[in-house]
């Protein structure tokens, strides 16, 4: 473990988090959630846990986001004030 | 399916390229679906991730080639087909085991009683394997299913607030 890479890693984890959850675009917050799951995947190997980083980046980066873009597709894209 | 549904929801695909890189992407996504669950007992991977990737071929096919075709391929009666075949085989395996292992200690998913080889450990190795097999296919079949019911706009049905 390198804890300089650990660091940044869930430094930039918790500003894409906040972005997720104040961005106005529901398409840039699947996005970001997109990357948010990328960048956990990538903690997870670096903690060594290569299984919960397939499972992770598998379901949260790939599938998960193909069912919220399908689920956007169905509503609104901008979030209302 | 009118024009007035685009994207995924429509019954047209998009440009050549698209195209032409899905046709060849599709193929290749699958067979590593199929290296992940069969190398899931001795490395990182298994049943579930093989099933989502292979899953995740059929949904790179809809933003391809559009919802009605794939919805034409793989049909609702084969999908239902398919989850409970792979529940069925996870179940049967370990019934097989109970049944075989009756003699020394019926356990539920003990797969070295299971009479395929002359191995005890070849036959737990073989008997993993089909379970992450099952695993995979009813993986694949609910994932696809949800992502399915998910896009398709059915026909008369109101799309709402599409900008």
């Amino acid at each position: 473990m390198i804890w300089h890479l650990d660091l940044t890693l869930l430094f930039l984890i918790v500003i894409i988090a906040i972005a997720a959850i104040t961005v106005r675009d529901l398409l840039s917050a699947i996005m970001l959630l997109c990357a948010y799951s990328f960048l956990m995947a990538v903690v997870w190997v670096e903690m060594h846990s290569v299984d919960v980083a397939f499972t992770e980046a598998a379901v949260g980066a790939g599938a998960t986001t193909a069912f919220l873009i399908a689920a956007l597709s169905r509503t609104k894209r901008w979030e209302k004030k | 399916m009118n024009s007035k549904t685009r994207g995924m929801g429509g019954g047209k695909g998009g440009d050549v390229i698209v195209e032409t890189v899905a046709r060849l992407m599709v193929p290749f996504i699958q067979l590593f679906g199929l290296y992940v669950i069969i190398h899931g007992a001795g490395g990182p991977g298994g049943g579930f991730q093989g099933g989502v990737i292979i899953a995740s071929s059929f949904v790179l096919y809809v933003v391809a080639f559009g919802i009605v075709k794939a919805g034409n391929r793989f049909s609702e009666a084969k999908n239902i087909a398919l989850f409970s075949t792979g529940v069925y085989l996870y179940a049967g395996v370990g019934l097989l085991c109970i049944i075989c292992g009756l003699a020394f200690s019926a356990e539920f998913l003990n797969y070295g009683y299971i009479p395929l080889t002359h191995h005890f450990e070849e036959n737990r190795a073989l008997g993993m394997d089909l379970v992450e097999v099952g695993i995979g296919i009813t993986v694949m079949a609910v994932i696809t299913s949800i992502f399915f019911n998910l896009v398709w706009k059915r026909e008369g049905e109101e799309v709402e607030g599409e900008d």
